[in-house]
């Protein structure tokens, strides 16, 4: 047993309930202390997964891998792994000390080890003086930090954590992030974290793997998610997106020129392209382009835009805008008192650097920004 | 409200009669409408403070006129002596007598109802919590069907059902019939089931009717504690190393407890005071201390040591309860 190797491994791993396919292929591994996040909008199957791995579901097909050791028929008490449930599941009827104590207590450890272990647990969560109370008597945080420490105190091979913070409230939310991020370099396991919410998953994780209908689109660092997502899914989910549906005009010396629905056409190199993208001339593709990197002015070549709205946001003003085909883009421009503001009505340029635009295959459902979309999205959840 | 209740519990119990009752009636009447002023012009605190009072003034009324009311007439008539057999309306004397009446010359009957009771709580709650498991958490969408068909027996009174089982268990019914086909006879003659190749009049036909008629008050109050368990503790439990039955051992068994309690409670207390069971399917060895009590009562015609036995009834059904209350933890469990 090598320390490089993956602590979870899922090899080619399908989940069918009937004719329903709740995963279609995960394959993926998963590094000895990685803070690990499944990330996508619910039914996506990421749930189903995280189940796989803790073996409350098995897999139709594939293998689950744990530690070098194929677990896919292996039931979960059997399985080094444990698991923070959403809604915390702690037992009521117990105090904090016998939850904790529980795993311990069930793996036949002496108690006076089983004691010294709950104790330690329970400081590094900082609920110390809190183990004769029961979690009724908790608040919502400190249920969260003891579900934590019960899974923890068994030291799993990987944690697993089901939503483990959509049940509570914006600012505990914000602290139990960095307290968890704390408790994992601390303790040095393994976490898989299952969220629905890309804020969560960019701030928190070392990596996160995206998924959306069964499928996972992508795996990779919050910053290669961001700044070179694979597939439509994923540049529309993650941030905000203005999504330009093109044709490969021509690609010579590692330029490729695009024809955009509007007329336009734009020069990206071929190193800002997806990598499994078609740039062969008349393949279609679409240019993204964040908000942020959109740089709006006037009398300088690039797409000729009418500003229709402007909102300011504090930090940064948002400037909406059609294209000359009524396509819909975003621009974040920062507040710069020296220069006016576009006003709506305005006609307007929008270039970009060179390293911003991203070129990605196929064409979106709607063209322009996707603002509104991920919008929609987080409304839906 | 104190006075109210007292002058219920003073003329149910016959303290007060005639012209002294009037004046107690008028002293009821003026508190129930001191009160009802009070909150009418009284403003929406008032109003709020004394709500409680109106809403219990009902149970209370109840309580005390049908329940404290007889409870001390009974008292006193325990304690009363009869002049002569045919003294029907003895007279209170703190004559102890009748305790130890009810104690010496019916010893055998009160042994019996708590056997029989203890038996058929035991057998109820290893019939019922299975059964009420199945419909917690395998019963899916027919949940309300079969919770439902527990409690369709009450559709029939209870005497019906237990004259039913006297068809079943008779000598010449389909379950003698069945046992002698099969030629198991010897089997539960040896389980003390069957006695001379009879089921009926035995002390497990009347044991085995207090079950069934018992059975729907141990499965109910079970079904509620296990429905109210997240199914989810289960999966945490075999997630932190737990098989299935030790996650049942440890989450499910102690989480259902105080329905086993109360479930046990509502089995055990009325089966013990029971006197159908005994009367249409057991034998003059099988009475039960319901039967001696309506005896001494309807028959007998002799009060004070029938309300003696009730007593020592009551007092050693409390003193059960309350050592069970104690084995059973009931403060641990919530």
């Amino acid at each position: 047993m090598d320390a490089n190797d993956p602590v979870v491994k899922l090899d080619h791993v399908r989940k069918q309930y009937g004719s329903f396919v709740a995963v279609h292929e995960a394959d993926f591994s998963i590094g000895r202390g990685e803070f690990f996040a499944m990330l996508g909008p619910s039914g996506c199957g990421k749930t189903t997964t995280l189940k796989m791995i803790a073996g409350f579901e098995q897999p139709t097909d594939g293998r689950v891998m744990l530690e070098g050791a194929d677990v896919s028929q292996v039931p979960p008490h059997k399985r080094n792994v444990n698991t923070v449930f959403q809604q915390y599941a702690l037992f009521p009827h117990m105090s904090v000390f016998d939850n904790v104590a529980f795993g311990p207590r069930a793996k036949k450890i002496s108690e006076t080890e089983t004691k010294k272990r709950v104790s330690e647990m329970l400081d590094v969560v900082r609920l110390g003086e809190f183990a004769n109370r029961r979690p009724a008597q908790l608040s919502g945080g400190q249920q969260q930090r003891v579900a934590l420490a019960r899974a923890l105190v068994n030291y799993p091979s990987a944690l697993l954590l089901d939503e483990p913070l959509a049940a509570l409230d914006l600012k505990l939310r914000e602290a139990m992030q960095i307290e968890l991020k704390r408790i994992q370099r601390e303790v040095g396991i393994t976490f898989v974290f299952v969220t629905h919410d890309q804020g969560e998953a960019l701030t928190m994780s070392d990596r996160i793997a995206v998924m959306s209908e069964g499928r996972v689109e992508q795996v990779g660092a919050p910053q290669d998610i961001y700044m070179r997502p694979q597939t439509l899914f994923v540049a529309g989910f993650i941030g905000s997106a203005n999504l330009l549906p093109g044709t490969v005009a021509s690609v010579d010396g590692g330029v490729v020129r695009i024809n955009l629905a509007g007329g336009a056409q734009v020069a990206v190199s071929s190193s800002q392209c997806a990598d499994s993208v078609d740039v062969s001339t008349g393949a279609r593709v679409t240019v993204m382009v964040r908000p942020e990197h959109a740089i709006l002015g006037s009398n300088v070549e690039g797409l000729a835009v009418r500003v229709t709205d402007t909102v300011f946001q504090g930090s940064s003003m948002r400037i909406v805008g059609r294209l000359s085909d009524n396509t819909e883009v975003v621009a974040l421009a920062p507040i710069d008192p020296t220069h006016a503001t576009p006003q709506p009505g305005q006609d307007c340029t929008i270039t970009w650097q060179a390293t911003s635009p991203y070129v990605l295959g196929g064409w979106p459902e709607t063209a322009g920004s996707t603002t509104t979309n991920v919008d929609s999205i987080e409304a839906a959840l | 409200m104190l006075v109210v209740a007292a002058g219920a519990v003073s003329l149910g119990a016959g303290w007060v009669s005639g012209p002294a009752a009037i004046g107690v009636l008028s002293l009821m009447l003026v508190a129930v409408l001191g009160i009802v002023w009070t909150a009418f012009v009284g403003g929406l605190e008032t109003r709020r403070a004394l709500a409680p009072y109106g809403l219990l003034k009902p149970g209370i009324l109840w309580l005390c006129l049908f329940f404290l009311a007889p409870l001390w007439s009974m008292l006193e008539m325990s304690l009363s002596a009869k002049k002569s057999r045919f003294d029907f309306s003895p007279s209170f004397s703190w004559h102890w007598g009748n305790y130890a009446t009810a104690l010496t010359d019916f010893g055998p009957q009160f042994g019996r109802s708590f056997f029989y009771a203890a038996a058929a709580t035991v057998l109820t709650l290893l019939i019922g919590y299975p059964l009420a498991y199945v419909i917690a958490f395998r019963g899916g969408k027919f949940k309300s069907v079969l919770l439902g068909l527990v409690a369709v027996p009450f559709f029939t009174s209870y005497l019906i059902r237990t004259l039913a089982w006297q068809n079943l268990l008779a000598d010449e019914g389909p379950i003698v019939g069945l046992i002698n086909k099969l030629g198991v006879e010897q089997v539960f003659e040896w389980l003390h089931i069957m006695d001379n190749g009879r089921l009926m009049n035995t002390p497990a036909a009347v044991i085995g009717g207090l079950t069934y008629n018992f059975l729907p008050f141990m499965i109910l109050p079970i079904f509620v504690s296990l429905e109210k368990i997240d199914a989810r503790l289960v999966d945490a439990a075999m997630d932190l190393y737990s098989t299935a039955t030790g996650a049942f051992r440890k989450v499910v068994l102690p989480m259902s407890l105080p329905g086993v309690f109360a479930g046990s409670l509502l089995v055990f207390i009325p089966a013990a005071g029971d006197f159908v069971n005994a009367q249409f399917l057991g034998s003059p060895q099988t009475t039960m201390i319901g039967n001696s009590i309506q005896d001494q009562f309807l028959r007998q015609l002799n009060y004070p040591v029938a309300t003696a036995m009730s007593f020592v009834l009551m007092s050693v059904i409390t003193v059960s309860v309350l050592v069970y209350a104690k084995f059973m933890g009931t403060e641990e469990l919530m």
